[in-house]
């Protein structure tokens, strides 16, 4: 990718509404033809930097580069971009064709250009046939594709997509997330998508950007993100993840729970203190001669592919993911591989998240469920 | 308990109709008089009708400058009030927008004859002021009377219907490549038209049925029907506006079936299932 | 959702309606409040010289009330009460000066309309005294008493239409609004028809052998007079709110234990209570302040406060006409706005017990 060139860059982006800091001196570039994610949870600013691309707002400092040209100020009906909105912002008063056409009837694009182009959107998007109906007789899935083929057909550089997919039920949500994919990789534009979804960033893009609180945490692969997550906020957040306090003794060593550990990272200060994230699928159950600590199961939960078990291992909860069934309040052995250890750095995250004491399903669901009403 | 609604419904109906039914009824009378049916010999049952369309009847001349002075007035009414909607709509300051909103109640929640007063006041003091005299220029006192009470029927139809677009509609219009105004008119007007035509269509009836702000407000240059009436039923009064109203009534009837057949023909248009 | 809205001539768009609303409907109402407190006069601005001497004189239009200048021995004739216009007001002049109107020269001689004079209580006061207060009570109690019928007869007559099928309900609107769209002095005159002592009702109940009863000219006519007029403004509230109320409510109350009249007391009626305030309001407002329904009903035999400020202000050209109908004007408005705050507050602050 790195031949490629820079299409958008923000540099040192600040924003504030009323007084609050929702952007603190943000720094980003965007190659041509990237599928980029912005991934947080709601208020972490990330919406804001698509807006802020998108043109519907100004940042209160820093610049906007797009194709090498300071855009700042520039209005949003001057910019090559578009912009799918979260709830579609579908015209009511228009049915499918002329919601499609609308982009082009202002562009005063010739009609029979202009027919062509939106029928072979429509077809694109498949939704042939459905051309005359009124945009609120469609279910969510068709307006959702409306809402694309009415960016792209413009054919802008970038598509700017505001959880596109928030509305839309668990399976259709599947499907779109490979339609989305299919249609960036058959126009070969530039994506820059948002979501809260980690799932979802993680199985369409090719750069994830996790935001937290204005600031971007890390920019990677979704690989590297999962595997290499910077702080205790990128692991907590991007799946789950044991976090563990523990000492790098010395390269290829860590020590935590009173143990020495092998593991594959280096260039840590000696005894320098650092986070150890384990996933909570590498972790195996073993016997409890064979473990390398030993622990209580307290909680064991089917899951469907596996079950999902905390274990109180010297008072820190572990989740782990196994297929092997044990019943609470069995000993067991934990068994942990040295490529399974992934070590951080210490930040203001840690002790955060990653112990599993207070967990229940009942908090997950009243947290996203908050969530979701932010979102709306 | 289902007879005793169905009574109450029905007497309340009897109650409401009972003079409509007299005053078409009595249309068709012969005599004189509107207090006694009579069949009066040489006159047949349109008899009224065809006086009423007499060359120069002045009950027909005030019916038209009813109906002039109720689409001018509700065509500025319905400008200032939209324009009005938008701007508060838009206003970020809480405070004036919320006093503006007050004012705007005022002629609603006012007496008429409070706000008929204070506007006669005014336009005798501005007229005295200005050396002119209301019996002349009563058209235009009419109008600014009629423009007042009825803008703000017209905002508060218009405003709901802003509240409900949805903001990013505006957005996605300027995404599409129109300026902020013409993504106003092209997606937010179409939103709120309904509101629009509302509000015109309740300015006009406010303003054709008016009759105590404008017997305040007029002269004698410019009377408008519900004031000439007004001047006439004072005497005894011939079946004549009887028959003007009855027909007034049938084509409100005919508006209302053919309104209702149209919706009743696109079941589609505005319903979400 | 944090959405900058775009700020393109938001003053330019606010100007046009708050420059009308400040002339139109601020200014008037200052206007009412001043003419309440002041007197204002038409006069005969006079100036004559007699024997080498200039006089001023200020006379009254119409009632020759002198009310600047040395009057001397003149009394006005009672027969010119009301008449006097600029050519008897020079007479009134050379006869207070005591000379031949040959004999006087008038260097001026001008009409003045309208001149406000000095802060005063006096209009005030008029409202106070005895007529203009029995005008009051009677419009008040006239009032009240429509407005409680309409609530009595609009309360069920909602909650019925409500319960009715969708279909229905909009047809059933259509009939209580189309009333409302013919001029209300047509309908009013219509009934007059109706209930007049030789009118279709008494002939109907004397082929009964009942009556004739009168019934035009009662306060009995007076307050049907109203309650027909104004019946859809209690109707159309209540129903609007009520058709709001979910079916599943009054299920989760009858589910709770309530019977039929447990459910309209402890659930319709406390979430209708807004409806019913504003029908109130809609109801009580026009109603004390008519003039043409009591004028109609009762053949001018009962004078309500709203006929009081017709006259006044219809009489202009007397003395302090507009004065006094100002003053009515403004204490109407001042009765009007207590009765709204006071059930405004039933409203909020009530949780439907004045209704139980």
């Amino acid at each position: 990718m790195s031949e490629l060139k820079n299409l958008i860059e923000l540099r040192n982006i600040s924003m504030s509404f009323d007084g609050e800091t929702v952007l603190d001196d943000l720094n980003l570039s965007i190659k041509d033809g990237e599928f980029v994610t912005f991934l947080g949870a709601s208020g972490c600013g990330k919406t804001t930097t698509l807006r802020i691309i998108a043109g519907f707002i100004d940042p209160i400092q820093g610049d906007v580069f797009f194709d090498g040209e300071r855009i700042n100020g520039v209005p949003p009906h001057k910019r090559n971009v578009n912009t799918i909105f979260q709830r579609y912002a579908l015209f009511p008063h228009l049915n499918v064709y002329e919601n499609v056409a609308f982009g082009l009837r202002v562009a005063k694009v010739p009609k029979e250009e202009l027919h062509e182009r939106v029928m072979e959107m429509i077809a694109m998007v498949n939704l042939k046939g459905l051309e005359h109906r009124k945009v609120d007789k469609l279910s969510g899935g068709q307006q959702q594709r409306v809402a694309i083929a009415r960016a792209i057909v413009n054919r802008p550089k970038v598509l700017l997509l505001d959880e596109p997919l928030a509305a839309l039920d668990y399976k259709l949500r599947k499907d779109m997330q490979n339609e989305l994919k299919r249609i960036q990789r058959q126009l070969g534009i530039t994506f820059i998508f948002v979501t809260h979804d980690q799932e979802e960033a993680l199985s369409m893009s090719d750069t994830v950007v996790v935001m937290n609180e204005g600031k971007i945490q890390q920019i990677g692969s979704p690989t590297d993100i999962y595997n290499e997550p910077i702080n205790a906020f990128v692991a907590d957040f991007i799946g789950e993840s044991n976090i563990i306090a523990g000492t790098m003794v010395r390269d290829y060593l860590v020590r935590m729970d009173g143990r020495n550990f092998t593991c594959l990272d280096h260039g840590f200060g000696e005894n320098e203190p650092v986070d150890v994230v384990i996933r909570p699928e590498d972790v195996d159950i073993v016997p409890l001669d064979r473990g390398m600590l030993e622990g209580e199961v307290t909680s064991v939960i089917f899951k469907g592919v596996h079950y999902e078990m905390i274990i109180d291992v010297c008072g820190f909860k572990w989740m782990v993911q196994t297929t092997d069934v044990q019943e609470v309040g069995d000993k067991v052995g934990l068994y942990i591989e040295p490529d399974a250890i992934h070590i951080m750095k210490k930040s203001k995250y840690s002790d955060m998240f990653g112990d599993y004491s207070t967990y229940s399903d009942e908090m997950e669901e009243a947290l996203a469920g908050e969530e979701e009403e932010e979102q709306a | 308990m289902k007879h005793v609604n169905r009574l109450i419904m029905a007497l309340v109906y009897i109650f409401l109709y009972a003079p409509l039914l007299v005053m078409v009824i009595f249309s068709f009378s012969g005599g004189n008089h509107t207090s006694v049916f009579q069949v009066v010999e040489g006159r047949p049952f349109y008899y009224w009708y065809e006086q009423l369309f007499r060359e120069g009847n002045p009950l027909l001349r005030c019916l038209w400058n009813s109906i002039q002075l109720g689409i001018v007035s509700a065509l500025i009414a319905t400008v200032l009030g939209t324009v009005a909607a938008v701007g508060i709509y838009r206003m970020k300051n809480r405070r004036l927008s919320s006093s503006m909103m007050m004012v705007n109640n005022i002629p609603m929640m006012n007496p008429e004859i409070v706000t008929g007063v204070s506007m006669m006041l005014l336009f005798m003091f501005v007229g005295v002021m200005l050396g002119v005299s209301g019996e002349k220029t009563n058209f235009w006192t009419l109008l600014i009377a009629h423009v007042t009470f009825s803008t703000p029927y017209v905002l508060l139809n218009v405003l709901p219907k802003l509240r409900q677009t949805d903001p990013h509609l505006l957005e996605a219009a300027q995404d599409l490549g129109c300026t902020p105004t013409k993504a106003f008119f092209k997606v937010v007007i179409p939103q709120i038209r309904p509101g629009i035509v509302a509000g015109f269509l309740m300015a006009f009836t406010l303003s054709f049925d008016d009759f105590v702000i404008s017997y305040y407000t007029t002269g004698s240059s410019f009377k408008t029907l519900p004031v000439y009436i007004y001047n006439m039923v004072r005497k005894p009064v011939t079946p004549e506006i009887y028959a003007l109203y009855s027909i007034i009534l049938a084509g409100i009837l005919v508006l209302l079936i053919v309104y209702n057949v149209v919706s009743a023909k696109t079941p589609a248009a505005g319903k979400k299932r | 959702m944090k959405t900058a809205k775009p700020g393109w001539g938001n003053r330019l768009l606010n100007a046009p309606y708050i420059l009308w609303a400040a002339i139109f409907i601020i200014v008037p109402l200052i206007m009412v409040a001043v003419y309440a407190f002041t007197e204002t006069a038409n006069v005969f601005c006079l100036e004559a010289r007699y024997k080498g001497q200039t006089y001023s004189y200020e006379i009254e239009m119409y009632s020759g009330k002198i009310l600047k200048g040395d009057p001397g021995s003149f009394t006005l004739d009672p027969e010119m009460e009301g008449n006097v216009n600029m050519d008897y007001a020079k007479d009134m002049v050379a006869k207070c000066l005591g000379a031949e109107r040959s004999e006087v020269t008038f260097t001026k001689a001008k009409p003045e309309y309208n001149r406000v004079s000095s802060f005063t209580f006096a209009n005030i006061r008029t409202a106070f005294s005895g007529n203009y207060v029995r005008a009051f009570g009677q419009s008040l109690w006239l009032s009240v008493l429509a407005t409680l019928i309409s609530l009595v007869v609009a309360y069920p007559f909602a909650y019925a239409l409500s319960r009715t099928s969708i279909r229905s309900q909009k047809i059933q609107m259509l009939l209580i609004m189309l009333p409302m769209w013919m001029n209300m002095l047509i309908r009013t005159y219509a009934w007059t028809d109706i209930i007049a002592s030789g009118g279709i009702l008494n002939k109907a109940l004397g082929f009964i052998g009942l009556g004739p009863f009168k019934m035009l000219e009662t306060e009995g006519a007076v307050v049907m007079g109203m309650v027909y007029n104004y019946l859809p403004y209690m109707i159309l509230p209540i129903y609007t709110i009520m058709s709001k109320i979910e079916p599943s409510l009054l299920e989760a109350a009858e589910d709770l234990g309530c019977n039929g009249f447990g459910k309209l007391r402890r659930v319709i009626m406390p979430l209708s209570l807004p409806g019913v305030v504003s029908g109130i309001i809609m109801v009580f407002v026009p109603s004390i302040s008519t003039f043409y329904i009591s004028y109609k009903m009762s053949n001018g035999k009962i004078t309500l406060i709203g006929d009081l400020i017709e006259t006044q202000m219809k009489n202009q050209m007397t003395t302090g006409g507009l004065n006094v109908g100002a003053a009515l004007s403004l204490l109407l408005m001042v009765i009007i706005l207590i009765c709204t705050f006071i059930l405004n507050r039933v409203d909020k602050d009530g949780e439907g017990s004045v209704m139980v």
